[in-house]
């Protein structure tokens, strides 16, 4: 029992992170329609600047923990939000209106680009955080086992949950989600109402960026180790959790996060941890097969 | 005068205006170049330290800078073609160039061996494009004529070669015994990997067979018994001319390749075996393609890529013709793993990455889906060119990507975009005559 | 007996032509919203049967559900295959409906293949009959006989029509770039080429000017007399309903609210009133009046 309810957190946990990552996947296809491959990569590079931020603010003697975090929120916001607007002026604007492959196949080049720029300008090695936030909340103990909810779980869910709410309300509230939401449902049409579709999107891959730069941060924080390669595998996770929850959805994006999350640390604890991978690809084929739109999006009738 | 002052202010307005962009855009590189470029991570006794980059940072700025100006300035010269549709006098032209090019390209892979210039290091690099182009046309058939997305091709290129591994060293059966065998199981793979997929469109299909690919990557990984994990299989069976090995000291009754045609021996002569096996085979996928497409088969994948809902209303299955599209292309990815198994000696599931599957379906696209002299010409850029900069190790990735995003904002339609019809019906008509068959009757239909 | 057969044997009975298609109880709903409620009717063979109504009245819902791209959520659509015997359109899968019914279809869209000639288009269309001459193009692979020949019959059928349509001209050309009229000639001449015994046309005049109005109106009448077919067609364009209609049915809301001969319907009060509108107190506009009274009259 205790096993499963620490479990529980840690899936909580990790299905936060995917959430977050997931909601740039959903909004980028909400809007055009199309997987922004190299959106794993832009994880990653949030991931990487978190880093190289901290050990600045470590070589700068900032050691207030609070100022330091949030200093390294901004940071990673603002330098991987650049990134993802680059990434779209560069590889998917020239392309919005030629075939769905060449927009794909560029994507992919992005996402190649964009590892293999890390690997270069960074070194090939993992690179390894001490933690910095260490300790934790005793939930229960029994038999010597303790469930343990610690501060930086708290942290990641908070954040989380906060994002979530401002963004909510962002795209409910505002005018520029009202754009967005335009767009996501015909964008010749929100062109031809005055709507800034250039501008809209250009948001769209911005909010997404800065979204997955704060899961990059977190995950340093987590797991003390990132390397240029956690962005192709975290990617096709959270990908599947957009699906999951049904594209285009954000609360989707989040619930299949959760799920996803939960799932991966289900099947590691009580199966095996080598197939893990396995286990969240196999729950992308199953939900397009039987249910396509997943489980918060809508029911799509053919248009003959 | 004021007409012509305005004239002058106008004609350098252009380049203040490309002043302005470039430096704006040399901004942004400033932004991005800092954090990832500017400041590097090392390994340092007490943990990680950092270390600054500004000299690199400053080349990145300036090379955008300079970029920037020069494209402005480049486009001034030479105006961008509007995006669209080929002309059609440029379509023709293409159609010339491919038809010349075709036999041309075919006369001098069959005597590239012979060329004066053609070593072992030309012949590995010629075996290794041939292969790549293999897998284009192999992966042509499902993408380029169905029209369906695969990102997970890899998948049964590995199948191939685990099994030509595990059957030749195992059962002790030639190339040409497994070579079939490979195929089918690789084909039987496509239908069991494709059935799930049938109704899924572009994007969320090339999602979950990139899922599949690495699912058998995984799979190939931590089933070690079957595949010996991550290890690999080592010590595959090399291949020999028909039965006769190409040994450099055989024993006294044994046969060798060079003993039967009297020549001297050389290393070189197995590589030329395996350059012309590759060559027959990617020959064989071609030939096949180019004859599929004329029958009923190949013309309901393109119109199922055209549009599916118009051949529903046909009566095509398209479950059976997708099923058929994966199989086929499998089983040519089959062929080629099998190749690949020979030719190494040694396979691991590290060369079954995703990597390859992205690389193989950019040669398509980036040849021009569909176009069988596209993806040589893609293959030949995308592999041959980087082995040429084989020293830059490091970039050679960072180019690779950085290539496939360039090629596709430049010619999102490939690089020889066109389709030739399967049947024509003036052409039809002087065959039928050839023939001496009537033609022309008006049967009740 | 199934009532379509008692419906079939009546009608013969009556020395009427037996229904090639009968539609009973057709329901589809979407969620909440009723697109098709309860509707029924018959289309007879060798014979032009328009579908007529308002935007919205369910008019393509109703063809979807006989050419297998919705499944009806009640009702029974009973085919009279000449040679196969009834079969029950709504338990087919989509595409074998086509296959084995018989039953082709335009589409409002038109959906050629674009990429494709017009000669390819035309022989896409005979793809079953050529997977079963080529034995799934086995033959063809091997390069026998069997396959060129079956081929060579495929081409004389798709000629015969690129005549008929007027387009043999442009038999090598592109699909996609055939002007707009002739892009939907090529979409009936596709859908004949698959040899059906029911053609469906969703909105076949849409965006034609009177002229080729009029020259589809002889294509569709030669084809109903030359081949024997029934034809089924939606139509908001009334110089061809009127034009060429052996039978009418009238949709509005969903619901049918008459069926008849051209005639019969043009002065039925329901119809006129769900195209002018609901307001029972009005008189008829006077200029309406005096087009039925000169139909009438002229009848």
């Amino acid at each position: 029992m205790e096993y499963f309810l620490q479990q529980l957190i840690n899936g909580l946990t990790l299905g936060a992170i995917y959430g977050l990552i997931a909601i740039g996947y959903t909004m980028v296809y909400g809007i055009i329609g199309m997987i922004n491959f190299a959106h794993g990569e832009v994880y990653m590079i949030g991931a990487f600047i978190s880093l190289i931020t901290f050990l600045v603010l470590g070589m700068v003697g900032v050691g207030w923990l609070p100022l330091a975090l949030l200093i390294v929120l901004a940071s990673a916001m603002f330098f991987t939000a650049v990134y993802g607007w680059v990434l779209e002026r560069v590889a998917y604007r020239p392309l919005r209106q030629s075939p769905r492959l060449a927009a794909l196949i560029s994507a992919i080049g992005m996402s190649i680009f964009l590892q293999n720029y890390v690997q270069v300008a960074q070194g090939a090695r993992v690179k390894p955080l001490p933690p910095l936030i260490g300790g934790g909340v005793n939930l229960m103990e029994r038999e010597g086992f303790v469930v343990q909810l610690s501060y930086l779980q708290i942290i990641i869910i908070v954040l989380t949950i906060a994002l979530m709410v401002t963004f909510s309300l962002l795209i409910n509230h505002t005018r520029l989600g009202r754009a967005q939401r335009a767009c996501q449902e015909d964008l010749k049409m929100a062109a031809l109402v005055g709507i800034n579709v250039d501008r809209t999107i250009s948001m769209t891959f911005v909010i997404g960026a800065a979204l997955a730069a704060v899961a990059g941060m977190l995950v340093t924080l987590y797991y003390g180790v990132i390397d240029f390669f956690i962005g192709f595998l975290a990617g096709i996770k959270a990908f599947t959790a957009a699906v999951l929850g049904g594209i285009g959805s954000l609360p989707g994006a989040m619930l299949g996060g959760v799920l996803i999350g939960l799932i991966e640390v289900f099947w590691s604890a009580y199966f095996t941890i080598e197939y893990k991978d396995v286990a969240a690809f196999s729950i992308l084929v199953l939900v397009l097969i039987f249910r396509p739109t997943g489980l918060l999006g809508r029911p799509e009738v053919e248009k003959v | 005068m004021r007409a012509v002052a305005a004239e002058r202010a106008g004609s350098s307005s252009w380049l203040w205006g490309g002043l302005k962009e470039a430096a704006l855009q040399a901004l942004v590189a400033l932004i991005l170049a800092v954090p990832l470029i500017g400041l590097k991570t090392v390994q340092e006794p007490g943990g990680l330290g950092l270390q600054t980059r500004w000299d690199a940072v400053a080349i990145a700025v300036a090379g955008v800078f300079a970029g920037r100006l020069l494209l402005v300035i480049v486009r001034r010269w030479w105006p961008q073609r509007p995006r669209g549709a080929q002309s059609p006098a440029g379509a023709a032209r293409i159609r010339g160039f491919v038809r010349l090019l075709g036999p041309v390209a075919i006369a001098f892979a069959l005597l590239l061996p012979f060329l004066p210039f053609a070593d072992r290091y030309v012949l590995d690099v010629s075996i290794l494009v041939l292969t790549y182009v293999m897998l284009g046309w192999g992966l042509n058939i499902v993408v380029g004529l169905a029209g369906l997305l695969d990102l997970g091709y890899v998948a049964f290129y590995a199948v191939g070669a685990y099994s030509y591994a595990l059957f030749a060293s195992n059962f002790g059966l030639s190339f040409w015994a497994c070579l079939p065998i490979a195929g089918a199981l690789a084909a039987t793979f496509g239908i069991l990997l494709g059935f799930p997929v049938l109704r899924l469109r572009g994007d969320y299909l090339a999602i979950v067979t990139l899922g599949f690919g690495e699912m058998i990557r995984v799979i190939l990984i931590n089933w070690s018994s079957l595949t010996n994990g991550p290890r690999g299989i080592s010590g595959i069976p090399r291949p020999d001319f028909f039965g006769v090995p190409f040994n450099p000291s055989p024993a006294p009754d044994a046969s060798a390749f060079h003993t039967l045609f009297g020549i001297a021996y050389s290393p070189i002569q197995r590589v030329i075996f395996l350059y012309y096996l590759i060559l027959a085979l990617a020959l064989l996928t071609n030939f096949f393609t180019m004859r599929i497409r004329k029958l009923p088969v190949g013309r309901a994948w393109e119109a199922l890529r055209e549009d599916e809902i118009a051949c529903r209303s046909l009566g095509i299955n398209p479950t059976n013709t997708k099923l058929t599209a994966f199989a086929i292309g499998a089983m040519f990815a089959g062929f080629a793993g099998s190749f690949f198994a020979t030719r190494q000696g040694f396979i691991s599931p590290e060369s079954f990455t995703f990597l390859e599957s992205a690389i193989i379906l950019a040669i398509v696209v980036l040849g021009g889906m569909g176009s069988q002299v596209g993806i040589v010409i893609a293959a030949l850029v995308l592999i041959g060119g980087p082995e040429l900069v084989r020293e830059l190790e490091d970039y050679r990735m960072l180019a690779f990507g950085g290539l496939m995003v360039l090629i596709m904002v430049w010619r999102p339609r490939g690089l020889l975009a066109f389709r030739e019809p399967t049947i024509r019906l003036s052409t039809f008509d002087r065959a039928a005559r050839a023939r001496g068959e009537a033609s022309g009757t008006v049967p009740v239909p | 007996m199934p009532p379509a057969a008692a419906a079939a044997a009546a009608a013969e009975a009556g020395g009427q032509p037996p229904a090639l298609l009968t539609v009973e109880h057709l329901t589809m709903r979407f969620g909440g919203l009723v697109a098709v409620d309860d509707v029924s009717f018959a289309a007879p063979d060798a014979g032009i049967t328009a579908i007529i109504g308002p935007n919205g009245a369910g008019k393509t819902t109703v063809f979807n559900c006989l050419t297998g791209f919705y499944k009806p959520s009640v009702g029974r659509l009973t085919l009279s295959h000449p040679r196969r015997g009834p079969l029950y359109l709504e338990r087919m899968e989509g595409f074998r409906i086509p296959q084995v019914a018989g039953v082709a279809r335009t589409f409002q869209n038109v959906r050629l293949f674009a990429g494709m000639s017009v000669l390819e288009n035309l022989i896409v269309a005979q793809h079953n009959e050529l997977m079963r001459a080529s034995v799934f193009s086995l033959a063809g692979l091997l390069g026998l006989g069997r396959y060129r020949r079956a081929e060579a019959k495929a081409v004389e059928r798709a000629r015969y029509w690129l005549d008929r349509v007027g387009l043999t001209a442009r038999a090598d050309w592109d699909a996609g770039n055939l002007p707009y009229g002739e892009q939907r000639r090529l979409e009936i001449a596709r859908a004949m080429c698959s040899r059906p015994v029911l053609l469906c046309l969703d909105e076949p005049a849409a965006g034609l000017n009177p002229r080729e109005s009029s020259d589809l109106n002889r294509l569709l009448i030669g084809i109903r007399d030359d081949h024997r077919i029934g034809i089924l067609l939606i139509e908001h364009d009334m110089s061809v309903v009127m034009g060429i209609s052996d039978k009418i049915v009238v949709l509005d809301h969903g619901r049918l609210i008459a069926e008849g001969e051209p005639r019969q319907v043009r002065a039925d009060p329901a119809v006129i009133r769900a195209y002018l509108g609901e307001d029972e107190d009005e008189d008829l506009p006077p200029e309406v009046a005096r087009d039925l009274a000169r139909d009438a009259g002229s009848a």
